[in-house]
């Protein structure tokens, strides 16, 4: 028996187009801003505040400012155009790349891999994520806990900025470690390790707690996902209009 | 409050079919399948729909309208604009019997394939006891009343023909998860999950959750959680190594 002969690609009549659309948008454009600040090298560090963006924590290599190595120049000056952040994009990178929340975001939007529910394909063959580069998607929990040291570095960096005081840039810098917070722990992993994994929670009371409180905010994840990657955007424009000199730091304390 | 709506209702066979347009009369509190009956009762005796609770719990008439999949009773006719042309279409990824009426017995064949509830040998029926919350995770998918939307929406199956060997569809991989969850299920199921049902075709683009009338979490809470138990037994080497050194 066939199935029932309709041409049509789609009988969707609403908008389907447009979330996937503002998705490859987004991507892009936030895609673009960071690129562009991995590769412009400067302006990530403001010595007066002390305030480091977190695109450039932590700043690991010889050509950082000695004062924003906070953990040392571990490594020597990197060649050509590379700059100190090549070292830890790629662990965030990975970390998005491979969360559950994105892999729907850029399968839709980029792959079209459904574009949206219920409209068509445009490839021809499809194995999903059961052979090799996706099957790499699996690696989403090693990149978990890169990102969890990542978070942890970040949360330094941002109490060690008060050590000069309290300005706008500390409370961004703190709302945006809240926000990577938010975003890391509420990761399927993350709920996964945490207590999923387990078959029993009546024997493990303390990680059935932590799965309810991660599964709480596991419903906001794609919620979290955005406003942390825009945020971090946000938190890093900050610190290089300060550290450029474009504009000054508003400071309540000192 | 009643008026006349213009509707769009795919008839034919596996032999071919189109799309006939209707003008059939629309009366204030129905839902799609109302019109459907009522379509059947003026205008086209023969048009074929299968239906049966009309209260959203059967899981029989399930359809696609305006190129979406639903439930044809719980589709509120107050949702659409009067001047709006509604569009009714079987299910695209069985193949057709007649009409608004698919061939659902792919889902037949991968239910069979699920290995069924498999307690600890020394336990008689009657003897099981478990807490609520370890129960409750697989309770949530016992909301299924098998309408088979999701299996209709997932693009795995619906885009590749080809895949429906390979593949079980959202609904049985949320069986795999129910049981693989149960207190007291002893079998393993995590490779069967990935080997004999195809774990790994699902790219989570969430349609299946998307198109859930009793809105089951079926991507968050069963396949992710299953592909994360796959990630433990298959690519996980820590994990390996903990339970090599811990014997757990």
């Amino acid at each position: 028996m066939a199935r029932a002969e309709i041409a049509a690609r789609t009988l969707r009549t609403d908008r389907w187009w447009l979330p996937p659309l503002t998705t490859f948008v987004g991507l892009l454009l936030i895609s673009i801003y960071a690129a562009f600040r991995t590769f412009q090298g400067d302006f990530y560090w403001v010595d007066q505040y002390h305030y480091l963006t977190p695109m450039y924590s932590p700043c690991l290599t010889e050509e950082c400012v000695p004062a924003a190595a906070h953990f040392g120049q571990w490594f020597p000056a990197l060649p050509g155009f590379l700059t100190p952040p090549v070292i830890i994009i790629p662990f965030l990178l990975g970390f998005r790349i491979t969360c559950y929340y994105y892999r729907k975001a850029y399968y839709r939007a980029a792959w079209a891999s459904p574009p949206a529910c219920a409209v068509a394909e445009p490839h021809s063959k499809y194995t999903g994520e059961t052979k090799f580069p996706l099957i790499a998607q699996n690696l989403h929990r090693y990149f978990f806990y890169a990102a969890s040291v990542l978070l942890l570095i970040n949360i330094y960096d941002a109490i060690l900025a008060f050590g000069t005081g309290v300005g706008l840039g500390n409370i961004i810098l703190l709302v945006n470690v809240g926000l990577l917070a938010a975003y890391t722990l509420s990761c399927h992993s993350c709920r996964h390790i945490a207590g999923g994994r387990l078959k029993h929670f009546s024997k493990h009371p303390v990680r059935y707690w932590m799965w309810t409180q991660i599964s709480k905010l596991n419903n906001r994840h794609m919620l979290l996902a955005w406003t942390s990657l825009i945020f971090v955007c946000l938190t890093d424009l900050y610190v290089a209009l300060v550290a450029s000199g474009t504009i000054s730091d508003l400071r309540f304390i000192n | 409050m009643s008026y006349q709506g213009k509707f769009r209702v795919w008839r034919g066979d596996d032999s071919g079919g189109a799309l006939e347009d209707f003008t059939v009369e629309v009366n204030e509190g129905e839902v799609v399948l109302d019109i459907i009956h009522r379509l059947q009762a003026t205008q086209a005796p023969d048009l074929a729909v299968r239906w049966n609770c009309k209260a959203g719990k059967c899981g029989s008439c399930s359809a696609e309208i305006n190129g979406r999949p639903r439930l044809l009773c719980m589709t509120r006719m107050s949702v659409f604009e009067e001047s709006e042309t509604i569009t009714v279409t079987p299910m695209r990824t069985f193949p057709i019997i007649r009409d608004l009426v698919t061939d659902v017995s792919f889902n037949y064949t991968k239910a069979r394939e699920v290995p069924s509830f498999a307690p600890p040998k020394d336990l008689a029926p009657g003897e099981y006891r478990m807490q609520q919350v370890d129960v409750e995770r697989s309770q949530e998918f016992r909301k299924c009343i098998e309408c088979f939307l999701c299996q209709n929406t997932c693009h795995v199956v619906r885009d590749h023909e080809e895949n429906k060997e390979a593949f079980s569809g959202p609904r049985f991989l949320m069986r795999v998860a129910e049981l693989e969850m149960h207190p007291l299920d002893t079998a393993d199921r995590v490779d069967q999950a990935q080997d004999d049902h195809g774990l790994g075709y699902c790219n989570i683009t969430k349609c299946c959750s998307e198109v859930c009338p009793e809105h089951i979490h079926i991507t968050d809470n069963a396949l992710i959680p299953m592909k994360e138990r796959v990630a433990d037994r298959k690519y996980d080497p820590i994990v390996w190594l903990g339970n090599k050194l811990f014997k757990r």
